[in-house]
């Protein structure tokens, strides 16, 4: 387990990470694409200053490619900056390093104007279908908004067949369209939100933990609707959650999150079944599944402690401080994602070869948060 | 075999509502004995929680009637004095409910927190709840304990007071723990450890548990018997296996159907409950699940109540039993 191989790599020291293509697909293949995204937020000290005590990196230096049409799960705990990263890639958090491509163009140089146009191509659909959606406009008022900014529909009637479109596409009676959202269940409400965020005909959909204020027998009916749209409008989708069964559900590819930084992505199926990356491997071990034989005989793998706070990113591995198999050079060298397992899925991990940028563990070395 | 823990029969809580009197819970019977787990599952509004909260004396008594019968060793909760349900609170049932955050007091310090429910259950002095409150908290797993007693709820994370107000409700070792959505809030790798630390802790002192949950996941891994609640009624019950692997009651098909799973993935697509669950202030007259029922077809389904009956028994001494006209108990 502890052999280094000393094999020189293409990607091995001095190469920054972010260098490191996140996968082998032809660009043309790609419709979002970030590399060595970071978004850091300053810590301030409390008292009138407020000077700048540290940083916050909840967002550290993720490389990952979004392909045209594919559902791509974004996995992780809370704290993981999965929310972030998805909020960065539609700029509705400035990223404050790396680049976010959309369809070829940079968008992190992006003025208002041209953010615009990007917003109408990419869409959001919220947790809670009770707070994202204002309790005063009728779901036609919601829904045509869109309609209204992008300057898609001209005239009250054509709008009005839109949105009358959208409803039936989503599932809901379109006599509906007059009622306000107290009038809906949660499920409903969480139709209503995505019928919003298809208003403006998007290419590319964020589903931001989209099911998880849902009953269990609603969830199922929102996640058989996003797979349908998937399918029926060749929508690509961003499909964050920290349901692992349900993102391994509805997702193509699975990429996994901890503290800041895309550790494993691949193939559902590889990720799902044969993940590369400890932390993937007890993330899985962890998740219960409903049957009481599969239950009794399972082999959990019980990290110790806490994930390190974001303010505090272990040096090296972030991973490091509750992986069951650190060793040497976990602290000193960054990892990088490898190819490792199935086609097409990669981890960041020493343990398949040492592949990153070495850093200075003295400098950089916090102490993890206990 | 002795006398069950906890005996509960025929509970019913109606509540008070603007909108007319609401049938939160109706009829429910069932047993914990000591060192047994007890599933209690359903969806939101099914009356899992009120269920328990009704048990404690923890609803307002303006608004809340409660009837029936819940007999903690012998000694029935709902008509003892509120003094003697205090008594009993501790050393008897401790509760851990679902947000930790809400449930500590965000202005005390955790030790005050700790050794406030020591010493209103016992003569200990302040310094001698204080050692015990950290041996507690190391039981639980928390990291320095001593240090720990000193800190604030919003100085540890979520997991680490979820410990916290375990330890609080085990710190008179409790003959019964309830916990309601105890793990909901947390993540999975933590919700692993708080698992492990509750069976550890159940098979230490013979602990009966009460755990009340949505995530059939959960249950499979811990509970010896299941109970699903619908409606405010108890509609299906039986051991863990029975329930969750030969379901019989259509709702408890449609949940588990319903459920992405990992374990088995399939390319099709999910079975939904179609509609939503009735609101307790409405509640059919016949089965409370026919509204909603993909195979209901007894013309008694819509008019009459089912009754919950045997509908087999896996070998073991506990009947499998579900409240359902139709007859096609069939496994999934």
């Amino acid at each position: 387990m502890t052999d280094l191989p000393q094999r020189p790599t293409a990607h091995a020291a001095g190469v920054p990470a972010s260098d490191v293509p996140a996968s082998q697909v032809p660009a043309s293949d790609v419709l979002v694409s970030a590399r060595g995204l970071e978004v850091h937020f300053p810590v301030r000290a409390g008292g009138a200053l407020r000077r700048a005590t540290g940083v916050l990196r909840a967002v550290d230096g993720v490389d990952l490619d979004i392909r045209r049409g594919e559902t791509l799960g974004l996995v992780g705990e809370s704290g993981c900056g999965k929310s972030t990263l998805g909020n960065a890639l539609l700029r509705l958090v400035e990223p404050t390093g790396g680049t976010v491509t959309f369809d070829g163009t940079d968008v992190t140089g992006l003025d208002r104007r041209a953010l615009r146009a990007l917003r109408r191509r990419a869409g959001m659909v919220f947790q809670d279908p009770f707070a994202s959606l204002d309790p005063r406009r009728t779901v036609r008022q919601t829904v045509s908004e869109p309609l209204e900014v992008h300057g898609l529909r001209s005239g009250r009637r054509e709008r009005a067949e839109r949105v009358a479109e959208l409803l039936e596409l989503v599932g809901l009676d379109p006599a509906v369209a007059d009622r306000y959202p107290h009038e809906f269940s949660g499920g409903q409400r969480q139709r209503v939100g995505i019928a919003r965020a298809l208003a403006g005909e998007p290419d590319f959909l964020v589903c931001d933990e989209a099911i998880a204020s849902l009953d269990v027998s609603v969830q199922a009916q929102v996640l058989n609707l996003l797979r349908r749209l998937q399918r029926q409008l060749g929508l690509t989708l961003l499909f964050i959650s920290h349901d692992l069964s349900a993102v391994r559900y509805v997702s193509d590819r699975i990429a996994v999150m901890y503290l800041g930084r895309v550790v494993e992505v691949g193939p559902a199926s590889a990720v799902g079944s044969d993940p590369q990356m400890p932390y993937t491997q007890a993330l899985l071990s962890a998740v219960p599944v409903p049957h009481p034989s599969l239950e009794r005989t399972r082999q959990r793998i019980v990290l110790r402690g806490d994930v390190p706070s974001p303010a505090a990113v272990p040096s090296g591995c972030r991973f490091r401080t509750r992986c069951p198999y650190a060793f040497e050079p976990c602290p000193d060298v960054d990892p990088a994602l490898q190819p490792v397992g199935a086609p097409g899925q990669l981890a960041a991990c020493h343990l398949h070869g040492v592949v990153g940028r070495p850093v200075e563990r003295a400098e950089e070395a916090v102490p993890a948060a206990e | 075999m002795s006398a069950p823990l906890l005996e509960v029969e025929d509970l019913r809580v109606r509540l008070r509502t603007p909108r007319g009197p609401a049938e939160v819970v109706n009829g429910l019977s069932y047993t914990v004995g000591r060192g047994e787990t007890v599933a209690v599952v359903g969806e939101s509004g099914s009356g899992k929680s009120v269920s328990v909260l009704a048990l404690l004396g923890l609803l307002p008594a303006r608004v809340a009637t409660v009837t029936g019968s819940a007999r903690l060793d012998g000694e029935d909760l709902l008509t003892m004095s509120p003094e003697r349900l205090r008594e009993v609170r501790g050393p008897g049932v401790g509760m851990v409910f679902q947000d930790p955050m809400t449930s500590l007091n965000p202005v005390l310090t955790i030790g005050r927190q700790l050794v406030e429910g020591i010493r209103a259950h016992g003569e200990v002095s302040k310094a001698a709840a204080r050692e015990q409150a950290a041996g507690l908290l190391a039981e639980v797993g928390l990291p320095d304990p001593q240090r720990a007693l000193d800190r604030y709820p919003h100085e540890l994370s979520g997991g680490m007071r979820q410990r916290v107000v375990i330890a609080i409700a085990l710190s008179n070792n409790p003959a019964l723990l309830i916990a309601d959505e105890a793990t909901t809030a947390l993540d999975v790798t933590v919700q692993a450890q708080i698992l492990d630390l509750v069976a550890e802790l159940q098979s230490e002192h013979g602990t009966g548990v009460i755990w009340i949950t949505h995530d059939l996941g959960v249950v499979a891994g811990i509970a010896d018997r299941v109970l699903v609640m619908y409606g405010g009624r108890c509609v299906e019950d039986g051991t863990v296996d029975d329930v969750l692997e030969r379901p019989a009651h259509p709702y408890t098909r449609g949940l588990l159907g319903a459920l992405p799973d990992l374990a088995q993935v399939g390319d099709g697509e999910l079975a939904t409950v179609p509609g939503v669950p009735p609101a307790p202030t409405d509640l059919p007259p016949g089965c409370v699940f026919w509204p909603r029922c993909p195979v209901r077809s007894d013309p008694r389904c819509e008019t009459e109540q089912p009754p919950l009956a045997v509908v087999g028994t896996s070998g073991g001494t506990l009947p499998h039993r579900a409240a359902t006209w139709c007859e096609e108990g069939s496994p999934r």
